[in-house]
This record gives structure tokens, sequence and C-alpha cells, in this order.
């Protein structure tokens, strides 16, 4: 972060000295700074948590930790993963890089950023101080189905109430930002089909997380109600209904996985081009089908329930819906790998995760086809086989286009090339261990291990012993990837301001200094 | 650095053929067990269906990319064409890809409306869950027990060599007869949980409130063993289903045992219970259904599960104790248990409860018996 603070000329402008400088930053850099450190962070608690629970399946019976606190683990594991470190992650990409590619001076309401920002560390620390609580933090699934979080819960799920809410309003505070900013500081020229896809992505999922995170905060809401004011909004033996909380829940909870994905469709494209050297592929219908992709996911969240005892019309009409998203996605993987054919490509770190995005999420969109199959459904739900399956878009999906991303910007952030070797081995040691944890799971969920067992029996013992081994690789080697960015931090070959070769025509971010100014484009730039 | 490139391509290429060889085995360690019944069958091809042409469409688009990738390395002096649009070729693969939505969801559907039929079956058993256990009623025949996990404490610590059925056995497993129709009535009692046996392709949520329907036909004797599959709690893990299938013959001997059993157990209501009777039955009763919460040693967990042990109402409140046991507690995990037991278990539990753990030395060591228990009833039906 030192070399950010290097403002060249521009000392008058510079950044405040010291800590009040990240306490009431409104720079969008400083900000984007400050979310991708938070999620960086959170990607080493949520990870931990991941390894005491691959630590305790390691081997059948119970050894390093009490069911209790296990589903401690995986509850809080998939809240801090979800809304702690891909979320965080893509907001910091999107402060760092939507201004600079479409050529504004800073984000349209830079105040409102600053608290979109502070609002996480409170949320988290709220959520995370459960833990230390007698009664332990959350323990019903990151999913937190009514009424086992509701009548059923330790009364610490008031805290986890209002940490969610406090993400929620920090989500819709950063979307409304995100999506004026867009709209209204845009260079001369740059009309809508002219924008940078991940600035299209990033619009979109604006939208969405616009659209359902009041749903979120509705259903937490009455969670709230039913466990401290004596409604019954899920509770049958009250008259509710604890069916309505999963058809609630999914309604935000079907575009959050989109909101967690769409961005990363977004910085995979620019890497593609440009380590292709040629323009991405069908740039019209990559925008089309992010956008169909986002309009179907309002209308497939009961695919979640396939096993509740919905009429037969319900089942089929969600199969069906479930099924049209396969064919926007698979035009994206289609695009991708036309924008390969006849380029002329080179390896770069960005270039490798990419390439294994566009693989390994194929895999997870593979599984999830199958998971849109009611009756194998049957058969899959609630099964390793699913935890294979967001594991392989949100891993190698969701993660690496963050990786890639971090990556392929970071130069252009400090000024300062990353070690292109350590860079490499990072990416294979990371592309090895998430096969080795994730694939596994898919034949221990075949034949039959219900997710969320902190035991299990004898059969499945050989693949677990080999996931956790693949997980603790992963954990471990994402040090490296921490070594790594620290390094570039401090010092590295100098970027030139195109950074990569021929980087220069493909966006406005390649045409600045690496660093660029504390305050970039203060003359607007034109866009032919 | 170039020998390692080279191992390393070959292990991304090997990778994915080795893991794929153990699809092709069709062992259920592997893949989804093909079961038993009709609909379990047809699952599992629809399943192999799908699961083939994904990896179809995967050999195709991989192949085509993984040769870019080769061909056209810089490298190698590759230079970059520039088209970025191909009309025809993006409309194809569109439409390509809808056909091929289309010849996956033919099957799927014919596969689901087989599955999908919830009339009434020859035999009809309500199942619900609890936390954590399944309890199992033959409706036909008014006659209904608890299934437990059998396997022991000692095996899940580790203390003991755990046993070849470990966490997939229990004490009373559910009975059904051969070449049947059963319906299955699920519901829950508590949370949500998820009645699942693979081999039957039956997976249905067991959720307060609702009841939902399921059904099979399993043509031969066996042993069947499934699990819960929603998390509902601290067991979670720890309450499996198991169904024994037997001939028609034994089923009904089976029934009729229960039946006889369960009418002896009705004509114990009205003899006069001493306090060690009640004790020992309690004792049992204690250790099976309540000891998961409440602990063995009657300290519980609070303030989730309070303790029993020195409490108020254990020691000086035996109408309460007995509306508790009775109805349940509103708003906590506290079930009624009023409908799931007999008399006489809910008077011997009471009564133990009131004596151990010092209870009876401590408060008024009332005895509860199953004719107080009678009472109540008869009260609350007035």
């Amino acid at each position: 972060m030192s070399t950010v603070v290097e403002t060249h000329d521009h000392g008058h402008h510079g950044p405040a000295k010291g800590l009040s400088r990240w306490l009431f930053t409104t720079n969008h850099k400083d900000i984007g700074t400050l979310y991708l450190w938070f999620s960086f962070i959170m990607l080493f608690i949520g990870g931990s948590m991941a390894m005491v629970i691959r630590a305790e399946l390691f081997q059948p019976g119970l050894q390093i930790v009490q069911p209790e606190f296990f589903n401690q683990m995986t509850t809080n594991h998939g809240l801090i993963m979800v809304f702690g470190v891909i979320m965080p992650a893509f907001v910091g990409l999107a402060n760092w890089m939507l201004p600079i590619q479409i050529g504004a001076p800073d984000m349209a309401l830079p105040r409102l950023n600053n608290l979109s920002f502070w609002l996480l560390p409170m949320a988290f620390g709220i959520l995370i101080s459960t833990l230390f609580m007698p009664e332990g933090g959350p323990n019903f699934g990151w999913t937190f189905y009514a009424p086992l979080s509701t009548t059923y819960a330790p009364s610490t799920v008031n805290f986890f109430i209002f940490s969610v809410h406090v993400m929620g309003v920090s989500s819709i505070l950063g979307s409304i930002n995100i999506i004026t900013t867009i709209f209204n500081m845009r260079a001369p020229g740059m009309t809508l089909m002219k924008m940078p896809l991940f600035v299209w992505s990033w619009l979109i999922t604006a939208y969405l997380l616009i659209a359902v995170m009041p749903v979120l905060a509705g259903v937490v809401t009455m969670m709230l109600m039913d466990i401290n004011f004596g409604t019954s909004f899920f509770n049958a033996a009250g008259g509710g209904d604890p069916v309505l909380f999963q058809h609630v829940f999914w309604f935000f909870g079907h575009p959050e996985v989109y909101i967690m994905i769409l961005p990363a469709f977004g910085i995979v494209s620019h890497i593609i081009e440009t380590f292709s050297r040629k323009p991405i592929f069908g740039y019209s219908s990559m925008v089309y089908a992010m956008a169909s992709i986002a309009i179907l996911s309002f209308v497939v969240w009961a695919h979640h329930m396939f096993t509740v005892g919905m009429p037969l019309a319900g089942e089929l009409f969600f199969m069906y819906s479930t099924m049209l998203i396969a064919i926007p996605t698979g035009v994206k993987v289609f695009n991708w790998v036309a924008t390969m054919f006849r380029g002329s490509i080179t390896f770069e770190t960005p270039m490798l995760f990419s390439i294994a995005f566009v693989a390994l999420f194929t895999i997870g969109g593979f599984s999830g086809l199958m998971l849109a199959i009611v009756p194998a459904d049957f058969q899959y739900h609630d099964t390793y086989f699913v935890v294979a399956h967001f594991h392989y878009v949100l891993v190698p999906g969701a993660l690496f286009g963050i990786i890639a991303g971090a990556y392929y910007w970071l130069p252009k952030w400090t000024g300062n090339m990353y070690d292109e070797t350590l860079g490499k081995l990072h990416f294979w040691l990371t592309f090895i261990s998430v096969n080795v944890t994730f694939f596994p799971m898919h034949f221990v969920g075949l034949a039959g291990m219900p997710r969320r067992y902190p035991d299990y029996a004898l059969q499945f013992a050989d693949f677990n012993a080999l996931i956790s081994v693949g997980a603790f690789m992963f954990g471990l080697t994402q040090l490296l990837f921490l070594f790594i960015v620290i390094k570039t931090i401090r010092s590295g070959k100098q970027a030139t301001p195109e950074v990569w070769e021929g980087a220069g025509d493909l966006g406005l971010e390649w045409t600045l200094s690496s660093p660029p100014p504390y305050h970039s484009f203060t003359v607007q730039p034109q866009v032919k | 650095m170039a020998y390692i490139k080279k191992v390393l391509a070959k292990f991304i290429f090997v990778m994915p053929l080795f893991f794929s060889s153990l699809v092709f085995s069709e062992s259920s360690d592997y893949n989804m067990p093909i079961g038993v019944t009709e609909v379990s069958e047809s699952i599992f091809e629809l399943h192999m269906v799908i699961f083939w042409i994904c990896v179809a469409i995967g050999v195709i688009v991989f192949s085509i990319m993984f040769w870019s990738l080769w061909k056209y390395r810089k490298s190698k002096g590759a230079v970059a064409a520039d088209f970025d649009d191909n009309l025809w070729l993006e409309i194809g693969w569109t439409v390509a890809a809808t056909l091929v939505l289309v010849w996956m969801a033919v099957p799927a559907t014919q596969v689901m409306v087989e599955a999908y039929d919830d009339a009434e079956g020859e035999i009809n058993i309500l199942i619900t869950g609890h936390q954590w256990k399944w309890h199992y009623e033959y409706l036909e025949d008014e006659v209904g027990f608890f299934s437990n996990l059998s396997t022991s404490q000692e095996q899940i610590d580790g203390e003991v060599p755990k046993g070849e059925f470990y966490l997939k056995e229990v004490d009373e497993p559910l009975v059904i007869p051969t070449n049947t129709r059963v319906r299955f009535l699920i519901t829950g009692n508590d949370v949500i949980h998820s009645w699942w046996v693979p081999d039957f392709a039956v997976k249905q949520d067991a959720i307060p409130g609702f009841i939902n329907t399921a059904w099979t036909n399993v043509p031969e004797p066996g042993i069947f063993r499934g699990a819960c599959t929603e998390l509902c709690g601290i067991k979670h893990a720890f309450m499996p289903v198991v169904v024994r299938a037997v001939e028609r013959e034994e089923f009904d001997a089976f029934i009729a045992e229960k039946v006889t059993l369960a009418e002896a157990e009705r004509l114990l209501t009205s003899k006069n219970w001493t306090k060690e009777e009640l004790m020992e039955r309690g004792e049992q009763f204690y250790q099976t259904n309540c000891a998961a919460c409440h602990q063995a040693g009657g300290q519980g967990i609070p303030p989730v599960f309070p303790a029993l042990a020195g409490s108020q109402v254990a020691l000086s409140d035996s109408a309460k104790h007995i509306q508790i046991l009775m109805e349940g507690v509103q708003g906590s995990a506290m079930a009624a248990f009023g409908e799931s037991y007999s008399e006489i278990d809910i008077a011997s539990v009471i009564t133990y409860t009131r004596q151990a753990w010092d209870n009876g030395e401590k408060g008024d060591g009332v005895i509860v018996t199953p004719q107080d228990i009678v009472a109540y009833k008869n009260r609350i039906d007035l």
C-alpha cells in the first residue's frame, strides 16, 4: 500500500497521513484497497474455519471438535466466505477499477462509499464476536432455515440478525453508488454498449443487489419478530409456515449466487482478451447473456427446495427455468473459447487463473445442470454432491476470478510487477489442491454422504482423508499469495502504463501511469 | 521448469480420466446407488444419461479450448486474428444448446411423472422426524415406535473400534412388506428433518405443520440404510434411517406382535406401579429420549436445554412437570410428548427425574403414576 501513497507531483492533492487517511478517506482507490484487504483477512478467517471442518472430517468419529462447534464452523465459514470475502472483494475491485475504466475521477458518492465500507468491519465484528459468547455463534447453517434458526436457535441469533442487516445496508449503499457512477460519470463517447465488460457485469450485479438485499433484510426481520415478539411467520404451532422461510430466503439466495459470479465473468473476459491479444468474441452477446442470467435468476429459486413437497407442476416449472440458465452461461463459455481461438496466447498468471476459471466453472455448471433435473436431485439434494457443485462455482469460479483480477491489476495498483515465477507456482499449487479438495466430493456425495455432518459412515473414510489433505494444501498455498501480494507492494520491476503487451488499446485504465495518480482523470478523457 | 510443465500438463489430462474411470465402475462407493425399486433404477439411468451428455459437451468444449491454447501459443509465433463476432456461429450454438436441453428435459419429465404419485398406499406409514430420532406409525394398525441410533458413544469417541454399520444402525428399524405399495406420510415434530433412503430414491423433507408424501414398492427383502439430510441441530448426523423389507407373512406377524404389545401396555396402565418399577423404566426412557439434550446427569446444556437436577419444577411442582411433558414448552426446543408416548412412559420418566440426582432428597419426591397421566388427559379432554 505504501507505494500508493507516493503521489508524484500531485502532493497537494495527496492522501492524509496516518490512520485518519483510512478512516475518513473518500478516495475510491483507498476504499478499494480497504475492501480488498478486508476480504483478504476474512478469507483467512473463513479459511481457518474450513480447516477446522476438514480436520474433524479427516477420519470418522469425533476427534477435534464436538458437533455443536462443528455446526458453528460450517455456518460461519459459509457466511464469511459469501458476505465477507467474495462480495467485498468484488466491491473492492469495482471501487478501484470502475471509475478508472469509465474515465471518471472518483465514485459519484464518495462519502457514502466510505460509510458502506466501514459498516462491514462492524457487521463482521458482531458476527464473529458471537463465537466467543457462552451460547456460541450461529449454528444453523449459512441458509439458516427456520425453525432451527428461530425457536431452536441460541439467543446469539439476534446478533447474527443485526449483523446481516448491517451487511445488507452496506451492500445496498455500495450498489446505489455503483449504479449512479456508471450512469452519470462515463467519459464522453462511452455509450453503454462501449462500456468494458467488467463495468457491465457490475451494473447488472448492482441491480441484483438492490433487488434482493431488502428481501434478505425482510426474512431476518421476520425471524427477529418470531424470536422476540411472539409472531408466527415460520412457527407451525402458531399457524405459520416453515416453508415460507425457504421461499423468501431463496428468492434472495439465488440472485445472490449470481451476484457472486457475474463480476468474475467481467474480469475473466478482460484477461482472456488481453492475453489472447484478440478482442473479446461476441461482446454484445456477452452483455445480453449476463442480463438474461440476471433476469432468469428471479424465477428459479425453488430449485433449492425440490424436496420440500411442491406440486408436480411447480417441480417441473423450476426444473425447466433452471435448465434455461445453461443457455446464456453456455454462450459465455463458447465466447471465451472463441476469443482464444486464433489468438496469440501467452500464459501469465492472470491468464492461467482465467483458463482454469473457464474449465472448472464449466464443471460446476455441469453439476448444476445435473442438480436441476428434479428426479435426480432427489438423490443429490443435501449431499456432498451439492457441496462439490457450489464450491466448484465459488472457488475456481468466483475466487479464481478475484485472484486473476488481483494479478491482472496489481501492477497497475502498485506500479510494480509481481514475481511471475512465484505467481505461477501459486497457480499450480492452487489448481491441483482445489481439484484434490473438491472433485472427490462429487463421489462421496453420490455415494450418499449428507452435507453438514460432523461424523460419517466408514465407507466415506478414504475420500474424506484425501479431501482434507487437499484442503490443507489449498489453505497453506494462499499464504504464498499473501506473500506475493506484499512483495509486489514493496518491490518489483517498475510497471509500464500499459503493463501488458498491447493492453494500451483495451481500456482507459491502461492509459494511466502505474500506479495511477491519487486523483485520476481530473481532465475528462474522450472515448472514440 | 520445462520438465515440470510437462508433468503438470500430463497431470491435468490424466486426472479427469482417472476420476471418470471410477465412475465407470458404477460401484456405489463412487456413484449413485442403482437402488432396488423401479423408480430408483429409472433415476439412476436418468442420472447416467445426463452425466454422459455433460461429459460429451465437456470433451468437445475443452478439446477446442486446449487445442486452441496449444496451437495459438505466441511462443510458437501465432499471430492474432482480429474477428470479434460471427452471427451465424452464435445463433448456431445457442440453438444447439437449446436442443441439448430439450433432449435432457424429455426423459427428466418422464421419470418425474413416474416418481411423483401421492395416491393411497396399501400400507400407509406416518414418519415423524424428532430431534434426533424417527418415529414410525402404521396408520392402519395404530401402532408405532421410535427408531434411535444404536451405535455406542464409545465408538463415536474412538474408545472402541467402529462396527461395520457405524452410524448406519438403529435399535428398531422400520419394517415394510415387499411387493406392496407403501406410502410414507412425512412430517416433523420440531425442526425440519429429511427422510432419505437412497436405495428407494425417496427423499422428502419432514416439516413441522406439513405432511409430505412419498411412496415405494420394494421387490426383494433386504435391509436398506439411509440418513437425515436436512440440518436439524447437534445430532443431525446421528439419526440414521434403517428400513427392513420382509415378505408379507413376516410383516403381518410383525404387526400382530406390535399390536399385542401395545395392548399389553394399555393393560399395564391400570396396574399399581411401585416406585422402583417406575424408576427403572423411567431411567431407561430418560437415557434414550431425554439425555441428548438434558444430559445423562440432568445438568442440561443451559440456557438452551435447562438442567433438570435441582430445577424448581422437578423439586416442587409435579402438576407443572406433567404439563410440560404432555404439552411441551411453547417457544423452546421442548416438544410435547403426550401424543407420542404411553402414560406409563410419561409417568415413569417424571418419577425418575423427580428422584434422580438428589432431586428426591431436596424436593418433595412426589411419585407420578400412569393413572395421574390418564387423569390429566381426561381433564384436558373435558
